[in-house]
C-alpha cells in the first residue's frame, strides 16, 4: 500500500505544475477563448514528450491534474486517449491532434458535440458496431459553449477510416478518457479552493477578513476532504486500468476494483466535486466572482463543461449501476 | 499509488471476516436491537481467542495501524456492533502509552481477552464540544481523590469494567491545564449509571459520581495532564477505528430490497444506488488513507476530520434518499412484515442523525479543517 504519488510522479507533478503555471496563465486561457485551444501551448506541451507510450495512465493523471489546475486550453484527455490507442508517430509528436467522442454516433453517423472535435485531425469513437478512428479536416471552429472548449460535431463515416476494435475496446478507451477527465477536474477543484482561500483572507468586510467568518470557513472546510477523495478515486481507477485485471464489484464488502466501475465513479465524483468547489469559491468571491475579470469564472464554466460533454451524469449512474448489479437488473427485467 | 493490501493483511482480513460471519448472527443482532446494548460479547471473545484484538491495540499490537483499521472496518461493513470494543481497544492503547505497570497489567489483558469494556467519561450535561469547560471535580483528601460530578453519553457504562474520567483537579490553572484523567472501576462505591434511551435504539447512559474515592493508582498519566492523555486517545482513534463506512450495510440491505421488489429496474432507484456506492467507495479510500498515514508514522488527525465529515453526511443523505425511495414501506421497522429492506432502511434513518454529532460534531471538525488545514484566520463567530 502506498497512497502518495511515487517519487517519479512527484517529479512529474512538480515539473508540469511549473510548466502550466508559466505557460497557461490566465492571459493565455482568456486569449484562447472562445475556441479554447492555444497552438503555442500545445506545441510546448507536446515537446515535453507527454504522448509517448511509456507513461502509465496514472502518470498521465498527474499531468492532467496540473493541466486542469491551470485550465490549460489543450485537448489533454482526448489526445492522450487517441495517442495511446493509435500510437501514430504524428500523434506522439502532437503534429496530428486526436479527439475522442465519448457518446456513440447517431443515426446520421454523426458524433455530436465532440470534445476537441473543433481542432482534431482524427476523431475516435463508436459507430454502429465498431470502434473507429476517422481522419478528416478539423473545422477549427465550433459552437460557442459554456466552457469555451473546442467542441464540434464530427462525422463518424466521412473521412479516412481506421478500425480500432469492438465495443470492449471502445469501453476501455472510454474508461481512460473518463479517468483523465476526472484528473483534470481534480485540478479544477484544487484551483477553486486555492483561489477561495486566498481571496477570503484578503477581502475585508466589517473590519476583518471574511475568511474569519464561520459561515465562510465551513463552506470551504468541506472541500479538501472531497478533493482528496476525488484524487484517490481517480488514482484508484487509473491504477486498476494500468494493472488490467478484471477486478471486483463486491458491494457487500464495499470492495470495488473493477476498472470500468472505478472510471465511471471517478468521472461522476470528480465532476460533482469540481462543480461544487467552483460554485462555493465563486460565491465566496461575492460579486467579483461573477465578474469576467476574476479567474474563478473560467474554472466555474470548465468544471461543468469538461464533465458534461459525455452526457447527463444520471445516465452514467445508470450504467455504473448496471455494472455493480448486473444480474439483478436482468432478473428484475425478466421478472417484469 | 498502490491500493492493494499485503498477503498478510489479506489473510488477517479473511480471518476477521470468517469470525464475524460465524458470530454476527441474526439472533445476536436481534438481541442488540431488543436490549439497546450494541455489543456482541461472543464476537469479541472469538476475535480475542484468535489473537486478533491483541494484534490491533494501538501502539502495542503488531498489526497496528493497518490491521486495526481492517478489524474495525470489517466489523462496520458487516453491520456488527463495534463501538464498545473500539473504545476498549483504544483505551488499552492509551494505558499502554501512559499507564503504570500495574494499570497495564490489569487493563490490557482484560481488553485483549475480549472480556472487559471501558467507557468514556468526557462529555457532561453542560460540556460537550467545549469539553475544557467541564465541571466534574476531583479533590485531594489525604492519599485519596474524591470525585464529584456527572458525565453524559457514557455509552456501555452499564457493561463496562472501567470508565476513563476527565475531571478538574486544579481550578487555579487555565482551563485545559487543570484536568486529570482517572481510570475508575465502575464498581467503586458512589458511581451510579442511569440509562438514556435514544431514537437510534441504542442505549447510552448518564453517570453520576458522588464522593467517589479512588487512590493515586487510578490516575492515568500525570496529575493535571488529563488533556494530553485525551489527546493520546484521540490520536489513536485517528479515524481508522470505525465510524466512516456506515453506508455499506445500508447500501447492501437497500440493493437487496431493490432486487427483491423489482424496484432496481427503475432508473431513479439505480441512480441513487450508484451514487451511494460512489460515496461509500470514497469514504473507504479516505479511511484507508488515514490508516496509511498512521502506518507511515504520521498523525492523520485532520484527514480523520475530513473523512468523518464526508462519510457521516454522505450516510445521512443516503438514508434520507433510501427512505424516500421506499416510501410507506420505508417507515416500517425491523421484524415488521412488509418492511422495506426488512426494516433496515427505517433503522438507518433513525440512527444516521447521531453520526454528525458524536465523536466530534461536523462543526468542530470543520473548525479544525478551516483553521489548521486551510490556514484561515482564527474564527470570528
Amino acid at each position: 500500500m502506498e497512497l502518495a504519488l511515487s517519487p517519479d510522479q512527484t517529479v512529474l507533478a512538480e515539473a508540469f505544475g511549473q510548466f502550466f503555471r508559466r505557460e497557461s496563465t490566465s492571459a493565455v486561457v482568456r486569449r484562447a477563448e472562445p475556441l479554447g485551444f492555444d497552438p503555442t501551448l500545445w506545441a510546448a506541451l507536446s515537446a515535453m514528450e507527454v504522448w509517448g507510450s511509456d507513461a502509465t495512465l496514472s502518470d498521465l493523471c498527474v499531468i492532467a491534474e496540473a493541466a486542469g489546475r491551470w485550465a490549460a486550453p489543450v485537448p489533454f484527455a482526448e489526445h492522450a486517449v487517441a495517442s495511446r490507442m493509435l500510437g501514430w508517430p504524428l500523434l506522439v509528436t502532437g503534429e496530428v491532434i486526436g479527439a475522442f467522442a465519448p457518446r456513440i454516433s447517431d443515426d446520421r453517423g454523426m458524433w455530436s458535440v465532440v470534445p476537441a472535435g473543433a481542432i482534431a485531425d482524427v476523431v475516435l469513437g463508436f459507430d454502429r458496431t465498431e470502434f473507429v478512428g476517422i481522419s478528416s479536416p478539423p473545422p477549427m471552429t465550433g459552437p460557442h459553449n459554456h466552457a469555451c472548449a473546442p467542441l464540434a460535431d464530427r462525422s463518424a463515416r466521412i473521412g479516412e477510416l481506421t478500425v480500432l476494435g469492438d465495443l470492449a475496446s471502445f469501453e476501455r478507451a472510454s474508461a481512460e478518457w473518463k479517468v483523465l477527465t476526472a484528473a483534470m477536474l481534480v485540478g479544477i477543484s484544487v484551483a477553486a479552493l486555492e483561489m477561495a482561500v486566498e481571496y477570503v483572507q484578503q477581502r475585508q468586510q466589517f473590519g476583518v477578513p471574511i475568511g474569519s467568518f464561520q459561515a465562510v470557513q465551513h463552506g470551504l472546510a468541506d472541500l479538501p476532504g472531497r478533493i482528496d477523495g476525488a484524487r484517490l478515486l481517480t488514482h484508484h481507477a487509473a491504477s486498476a486500468l494500468d494493472e488490467g485485471a478484471p477486478g471486483l464489484c463486491d458491494i457487500a464488502n464495499n470492495d470495488i476494483t473493477d476498472p470500468h466501475a472505478l472510471a465511471s465513479m471517478a468521472l461522476l465524483f470528480c465532476g460533482e466535486t469540481a462543480t461544487e468547489a467552483t460554485a462555493r469559491s465563486l460565491h465566496f468571491h461575492g460579486g467579483y466572482g461573477f465578474a469576467e475579470e476574476y479567474d474563478i469564472q473560467l474554472y466555474y464554466r470548465r468544471a461543468r463543461g469538461w464533465a458534461l460533454v459525455q452526457g447527463d451524469p444520471a445516465l452514467e449512474c445508470h450504467s455504473l449501476a448496471d455494472r455493480l448489479w448486473p444480474n439483478r437488473l436482468l432478473d428484475a427485467l425478466g421478472g417484469g | 499509488m498502490d491500493f492493494t493490501l499485503s498477503p498478510a493483511v489479506l489473510a488477517y482480513r479473511q480471518q476477521v471476516r470468517e469470525i464475524i460471519a460465524a458470530h454476527h448472527t441474526p439472533e445476536a443482532e436481534h438481541e442488540q436491537h431488543a436490549s439497546g446494548t450494541f455489543n456482541n460479547p461472543a464476537l469479541n471473545r472469538a476475535l480475542a481467542a484468535a489473537g486478533l484484538i491483541e494484534r490491533a491495540v494501538p501502539g502495542l499490537g503488531a498489526g497496528d495501524p493497518i490491521e486495526l483499521w481492517v478489524l474495525f472496518n470489517e466489523m462496520e461493513k458487516s453491520g456488527a456492533p463495534l463501538d464498545a470494543l473500539a473504545m476498549a481497544v483504544m483505551i488499552a492503547g492509551v494505558v499502554h502509552h501512559v499507564g503504570t505497570p500495574d494499570q497495564r497489567a490489569q487493563v490490557i489483558p482484560a481488553v485483549t481477552s475480549g472480556e472487559a469494556l471501558i467507557c468514556l467519561g468526557y462529555s457532561e450535561p453542560d460540556a460537550g464540544s467545549d469539553l475544557s469547560a467541564l465541571a466534574t471535580r476531583a479533590v485531594r483528601d489525604g492519599d485519596q481523590w474524591v470525585i464529584n460530578g456527572a458525565k453524559m453519553w457514557t455509552t456501555m457504562a452499564h457493561e463496562a469494567r472501567w470508565v476513563i474520567l476527565l475531571a478538574r483537579t486544579d481550578s487555579s490553572l487555565p482551563r485545559h491545564h487543570g484536568l486529570t484523567m482517572f481510570l475508575v472501576p465502575m464498581d467503586t462505591p458512589g458511581v451510579r449509571v442511569d440509562p438514556v434511551h435514544t431514537m437510534g435504539t441504542e442505549r447510552t447512559n448518564a453517570t453520576f459520581y458522588d464522593d467517589v474515592r479512588v487512590s493515586d493508582d487510578c490516575v492515568l498519566g500525570e496529575v493535571n495532564g488529563g488533556w494530553r492523555v485525551m489527546g493520546v486517545a484521540l490520536s489513536y482513534e485517528r479515524g481508522v477505528m470505525g465510524g466512516t463506512n456506515p453506508g455499506v450495510p445500508l447500501l447492501r440491505h437497500t440493493a437487496q430490497w431493490a432486487e427483491d421488489s423489482g424496484r432496481i429496474a427503475e432508473p431513479a432507484v439505480r441512480e441513487k444506488l450508484a451514487r451511494v456506492a460512489i460515496d461509500n467507495h470514497v469514504a473507504a479510500l479516505l479511511t484507508q488513507r488515514s490508516a496509511w498515514i498512521a502506518a507511515s508514522g504520521g498523525l492523520p488527525g485532520l484527514e480523520g476530520s475530513m473523512t468523518k465529515v464526508f462519510a457521516s453526511e454522505a450516510y445521512q443523505k443516503a438514508s434520507r434518499w433510501f427512505q424516500e425511495m421506499a416510501g410507506a414501506e420505508g417507515l416500517l421497522q425491523l421484524q415488521e412484515p412488509g418492511a422495506a429492506a426488512d426494516g433496515w432502511i427505517e433503522y438507518d434513518a433513525r440512527h444516521s442523525p447521531v453520526t454528525t454529532i458524536y465523536g466530534g460534531t461536523s462543526e468542530i471538525n470543520r473548525n479544525n479543517i478551516a483553521e489548521r488545514h486551510l490556514g484561515l484566520p482564527r474564527m470570528r463567530r
